[in-house]
């Protein structure tokens, strides 16, 4: 499948040709009926996932998640030792799948590529004035590049909140096109902070802008707001992405984040993938999970269904 | 699984002769478990029918799961930081409370108890007393334990070295399965007295003076977690808790032999502390403090004092 920013562009140039044609686009999309869209995730919310199939989406899980710490204490030692559990997840169970990913700031990339080197886990850093995103352009870009320069091998921006909500929707599109520039080979994750966005509708439209201008990964949340991914935002983005296939044939990933503690939460996240976008998303190429302490709910589960018994706290990593 | 509540059953008794104008349709109460400080239903949504010791239908009460159980020791496990942290003396307050509380519904309980166990109220009250006395006696203990259990030890060489008692963590209790009441707090008490949270799995044939104790619990200050009870079958209950990696110690007042050897078995994986089922004639009797002191664990420790100086200290 051609997966090249540059096709999407293409497909749609019209489009971002001028910020009243961007404007005239995203205002045209379709409303999003609110109701429909909660009754929809939540009755997905109640499929009863068991046995060897919940065995199935329990590993998936697990290789779906970008370990994430994005915490002003983070030391060199705590991200070494998050990569190592990124790595080996359950050190006591080397048939674990590794997670996708270790998220962490810029300045810890370097840390980060050394501690899982060799591995397959990709380290992806926030960018761009991570969590508020009010620095200037070339700040942002100063920012990402020298994650990249650590190498990073995905880059999690946030858009300019403010200026998609005063509508300058424009300025947002460029400004990503600029950062994907920047990330070069790295994979571009969009940040919307969906908690800050007020409506489905803008979800929607910031879904479609993030994805015309090229973004890898639409993502819901810093995980730094009150509220983050929810099954209905995050169903909304997977109907985006599946449309977005649909009209321009380029597949672009999911990511919720930030509010995602349990197995539960995450298997209902997995059905809505399957149900929604369908089973070519169920990949950590093509979607992802933003967690920390989700892991190990999902290690205690992997072990539960592994010895028959209840697991507990004292048997997996404390981080 | 089970039937229906059998409404309109109870309050038609004694209503039948020229009381037409005082009837009303009775309003039963739904048990419910009492878990993390709430009051939910099973997860599995099963009831069973709970009877007197005349075989008349009392009340439904919930058959609790295995999930009902895991849920129970996820809110013990929560509880465990604060309560075991709180001061002695503060246990032991909270623990009095209880006693007030219970004192105030007095009568409902021995309504309960008179129906569980087929006692006269007469009989049914003085259980009823002697659980109430029974609360307040371990509240006395929260701050005296230690003294008792912990101190000094002499030793060769310019230390103090101290022990102290600390709680082991969440215990899963299995309540006496005759005694529904005294016999349940005075296995709960000694539990959560010394600063432990306890998952309490109620006698299976009655189990309404447990539930009932939840709400009691719920308006004692005490906080959510501390205690969970659970009502079903015991042995579909406590089986997953002996299994359990996260409790620590399980009691087992309320197994019969056979289920008592399947769960040491099963508690034996993570090491837990496994209290054996003894046989209790009177569970009025003085309890003494062994219940307490089988879900302590002993903490030593050094301290350097390092040589005296003139001024009486060296720091």
């Amino acid at each position: 499948m051609p997966t090249t920013a540059s096709s999407a562009a293409h497909a749609l140039t019209d489009v971002t040709a001028s910020d009243g044609s961007l404007r005239r686009f995203l205002h045209g999309l379709p409303g999003v009926d609110t109701v429909g869209l909660e009754a929809r995730a939540a009755s997905l919310g109640t499929r009863s996932i068991k046995t060897t199939a919940k065995a199935y989406a329990i590993d998936l899980a697990i290789s779906m998640v970008d370990l994430t710490t994005l915490e002003g204490a983070d030391t060199p030692g705590k991200v070494r030792a998050l990569g190592a559990k990124a790595v080996h997840p359950d050190p006591t169970d080397r048939a674990t799948p590794t997670t996708a990913a270790v998220c962490v700031y810029p300045d810890m990339v370097a840390t980060a590529k050394e501690a899982v080197a060799g591995s397959g886990v990709k380290v992806a850093s926030v960018a761009t004035a991570f969590p508020a995103g009010r620095a200037a352009l070339d700040v942002k870009l100063a920012d990402v590049r020298d994650a990249v320069a650590a190498g990073a091998d995905e880059i999690d921006m946030v858009i300019d909140r403010g200026a998609f909500l005063a509508g300058k929707y424009l300025k947002v599109y460029e400004e990503i096109v600029a950062v994907k520039e920047a990330s070069g080979a790295a994979r571009l994750k969009v940040i919307f902070e969906t908690g800050e966005l007020s409506t489905y509708d803008n979800i929607r439209r910031a879904s479609w802008l993030g994805m015309l201008a090229g973004a890898d990964f639409i993502k819901t949340s810093t995980g730094k707001v009150a509220v983050n991914a929810t099954p209905a935002n995050t169903l909304l983005m997977l109907e985006a992405v599946r449309d977005f296939r649909a009209q321009t044939g380029v597949q672009v990933g999911v990511k919720p984040a930030g509010g995602i503690r349990t197995t539960k939460d995450a298997v209902k996240f997995l059905v809505l993938v399957n149900e929604t976008a369908g089973t070519d998303w169920l990949d950590n190429h093509w979607f992802r999970f933003g967690a920390s302490s989700l892991l190990n709910d999902l290690l205690m589960q992997r072990q539960k269904l592994a010895t028959g018994r209840y697991s507990g706290p004292d048997y997996v990593t404390v981080d | 699984m089970s039937d229906k509540p059998k409404k309109a059953h109870k309050g038609e008794q004694g209503h039948g002769d020229g009381a037409a104008e005082h009837r009303r349709l009775s309003v039963l109460k739904t048990y419910k478990l009492y878990v993390g400080g709430k009051f939910p239903r099973s997860e599995s949504g099963r009831v069973y029918e709970v009877t007197d010791s005349k075989g008349t239908w009392l009340a439904n009460a919930p058959r609790a799961s295995r999930k009902d159980a895991r849920d129970a020791v996820v809110a013990a496990r929560k509880a465990f930081g604060g309560w075991s942290g709180a001061t002695a003396y503060n246990r032991g307050q909270v623990l009095y409370r209880v006693a007030e509380m219970l004192e105030g519904r007095r009568s409902q309980f021995v309504q309960e108890v008179a129906d569980a166990e087929g006692l006269s109220r007469s009989k049914a009250a003085e259980q009823v007393d002697a659980t109430i006395d029974r609360w307040v006696w371990y509240a006395g203990w929260t701050d005296k334990i230690a003294q008792v259990v912990g101190g000094g030890n002499p030793v060769a060489g310019p230390f103090f070295n101290l022990s102290t008692p600390e709680p082991t963590g969440v215990v899963a209790v299995l309540a006496p399965q005759e005694s529904s009441f005294l016999g349940l707090v005075s296995v709960v008490a000694p539990v959560i007295a010394t600063g432990n949270t306890a998952v309490v799995i109620a006698s299976e044939r009655s189990p309404l003076p447990a539930l009932s104790l939840g709400e009691v619990l719920a308006t004692s200050d005490l906080p959510g977690g501390v205690v969970n009870v659970l009502s079903g079958g015991t042995a579909e209950i406590a089986a997953p808790l002996a299994a359990h990696q996260d409790v620590n110690a399980i009691d087992l007042a309320g197994a019969g032999e056979e289920l008592a050897k399947e769960l040491e078995i099963a508690a034996a994986d993570n090491l837990k502390r496994v209290l054996r089922p003894q046989p209790v004639d009177d569970w009025s009797a003085t309890p003494g403090i062994d219940r307490m002191t089988a879900f302590l664990e002993t903490k030593t420790v050094w301290h350097p004092t390092g040589a005296l100086g003139a001024s009486g200290s060296s720091y």
